[in-house]
């Protein structure tokens, strides 16, 4: 398992007086200090700051990392961009004013991939982050950062967005727990938006008790983003201990088609038997949208980002070129100075989807596909509580091997992007090591709607059962 | 397959201005990005009903009330309106859309 503290090991150490808040943070920063060089997880970090929280909040003096796509008041937020390199938050995030009022310490803000698009983090302006496990690989990404701190223990739990993969995916190519709650369980105010259907904020730990305590203290409705729902947040640790006889586990057979890894769909098969033997019942399902999700996924979110980027304009804030001579050139070349080629490439597929003539042919239509995804999930969750597979097809790759083909790197999301399409609670945990590469596999585990108790039931028994 | 033409009037709609060197890889790019997203037609989705979003929820209103979480002040002030790249005092300096006779 993952070596250092997990949040109960920094409330025991509290309570027991090993250390202070102080102290610890002191210990994670000098960390920090030793080892980011070589791994690039963090883009800054931040001084320990003595703040006011009752030490039976539960997340009490506990240092985390915050993927540098959220708003810390005060402090730079980049989004990976040179675009935003200079840009100060004007206010917290909702989730940052939750963090603080449960108790959270921020160390530092994480790299990604440029607005959050990639799967490498290679996409990052600041340079990529390197997968603790193997520096010549990558973390995954886009929360590449987060994935990263969590996995060399330069934080005790990481916040990262995922509109498509983006907590999941890392989180399994660093051996990390990686969760996506429903879309509308958290706020996602304060999160510089990439494509706003789909974006959601989601811990990543050690361990499942942690992302259920992460997931407790970030849940809930916010007046400031109407897209989070009023329902009550349960508190999800209170089920983990309940055993799984009798639970109905679906397996997608359109999961273990081509393009899966035979090193990863070994280790994915053999936790499913061990699924069996802990008392679930496993049954072959059949989503047959599958095989559209990721086209429509890549109309959906240009689309999305060619309209949420267009505030970037080079007037109110943010990067703006000093050799524009109107006001026409003052948008046009503070973009192209300030965008790197991936965001360049999805403001124009987005802006070509959108244009008159084409509306109806590709936004429109992924729509219409992107109903009937949702309907092959609505139908399977009638016959099983959770569905299973792989998160990503291959365990981490190396740095520089899928940059230049920008299609086999949205291949990389093929698992995970169906989730978010239809909003649906997903989460990666740790299921071993691929036979022939030696890297950690990730196990994914998707929910009915706000139905998180149930996959960090089935996580938390899993991890058990595992170790 | 997209014309060169094509790529430099998206690319001038979507107010980017892209060298040589970008409009060849992203005419490359974007190709092969539309062949593969080619594969939704052949899907029939007659009389299905998009779906822009997942939550189901409908017209979500908030009460009419002032609410005093941005209350402007000099802090404020200067986090907004001070990081404008062109500025004076507290006005945000553009470029001006019309030609000025000289």
């Amino acid at each position: 398992m993952i070596n250092g503290y997990t949040i109960k090991d920094i409330r025991d150490g509290l309570v027991k007086g090993h250390f202070t808040a102080e102290e610890i943070f002191k210990t994670y920063a000098e960390k920090i200090k030793k080892e980011n060089k070589k791994l690039n997880a963090y883009l800054s970090t931040f001084n320990f700051q003595l703040s006011t929280f009752s030490p039976q909040a539960p997340l009490a003096g506990v240092p985390c990392a915050i993927k540098d796509n959220m708003l810390i008041d005060s402090t730079i937020v980049t989004a990976g961009s040179k675009i935003l390199e200079n840009y100060i938050s004007s206010y917290d995030a909702t989730i940052i004013k939750k963090l603080r009022v449960a108790g959270a310490l921020f160390l530092g803000k994480t790299n990604l991939d440029e607005f959050a698009m990639g799967t490498s983090t290679e996409n990052s302006a600041f340079g990529p982050t390197k997968n603790p496990h193997d520096l010549t690989r990558v973390p995954g990404g886009s929360s590449g950062g987060s994935a990263a701190a969590v996995a060399a223990d330069l934080c005790v739990f990481a916040l990262g967005s995922d509109t498509g993969g983006s907590v999941r995916q890392p989180a399994s190519m660093c051996g990390v727990v990686g969760l996506k709650p429903t879309y509308g369980r958290v706020s996602r105010r304060g999160l510089i938006a990439m494509a706003s259907s789909l974006d959601q904020i989601g811990p990543l730990t050690k361990n499942v008790y942690d992302a259920a305590l992460v997931l407790n203290t970030i849940s809930g409705h916010d007046i400031f983003d109407s897209t989070t729902v009023s329902k009550a947040v349960p508190d999800f640790t209170n089920y983990l201990e309940k055993d799984i006889k009798g639970l109905v586990v679906g397996v997608p057979k359109e999961f273990f088609g081509e393009g899966l890894d035979s090193e990863v769909g070994d280790r994915i098969r053999a936790t499913i038997v061990k699924l069996e033997s802990m008392g679930a019942k496993i049954k072959e399902i059949t989503l047959p949208n599958f095989e559209y999700a990721l086209a429509t996924y890549y109309i959906i979110v240009p689309c999305e980002v060619s309209s949420n980027l267009s505030r970037l304009d080079g007037i109110r804030y943010g990067h703006s070129s000093k050799t524009a001579k109107n006001l026409l050139d003052t948008y046009s070349e503070s973009r192209s100075e300030g965008f790197g080629f991936e965001p360049k490439r999805r403001i124009i597929l987005g802006t070509y989807a959108l244009s008159s003539g084409y509306y109806d042919a590709y936004y429109l239509k992924a729509q219409k596909v992107r109903a009937l995804i949702k309907k092959d999930f609505d139908e399977a969750f009638k016959k099983v509580d959770v569905i299973v597979g792989p998160t990503a097809p291959h365990v981490a790759f190396k740095l520089g091997e899928k940059i230049s083909d920008p299609l086999s790197l949205y291949l990389e999301d093929v698992y995970t992007v169906p989730v978010n399409l239809t909003g649906l609670p997903g989460i990666s945990i740790p299921c071993g090591n691929g036979s022939d590469s030696g890297m950690p596999i990730g196990f994914q585990i998707i929910g009915r709607p706000f139905d998180e108790e149930t996959i960090l039931r089935v996580s938390y028994q899993l991890e058990q059962a595992l170790n | 397959m997209l014309t060169d033409k094509e790529v430099r009037h998206i690319a001038q709609l979507a107010r980017i201005k892209i060298t040589e060197q970008e409009e060849k890889s992203l005419k490359k790019d974007l190709s092969s990005i539309l062949e593969y997203i080619d594969k939704l037609n052949e899907v029939d989705t007659t009389g299905v009903e998009p779906l822009y979003q997942t939550t189901g929820l409908v017209n979500s209103f908030r009460t009419d009330e002032h609410r005093k979480d941005f209350e402007m002040n000099d802090e404020l002030d200067a986090k907004l309106i001070g990081q404008a790249p062109h500025k004076e005092d507290r006005f945000i300096k553009v470029k001006p859309v019309f030609k000025t006779k000289k």
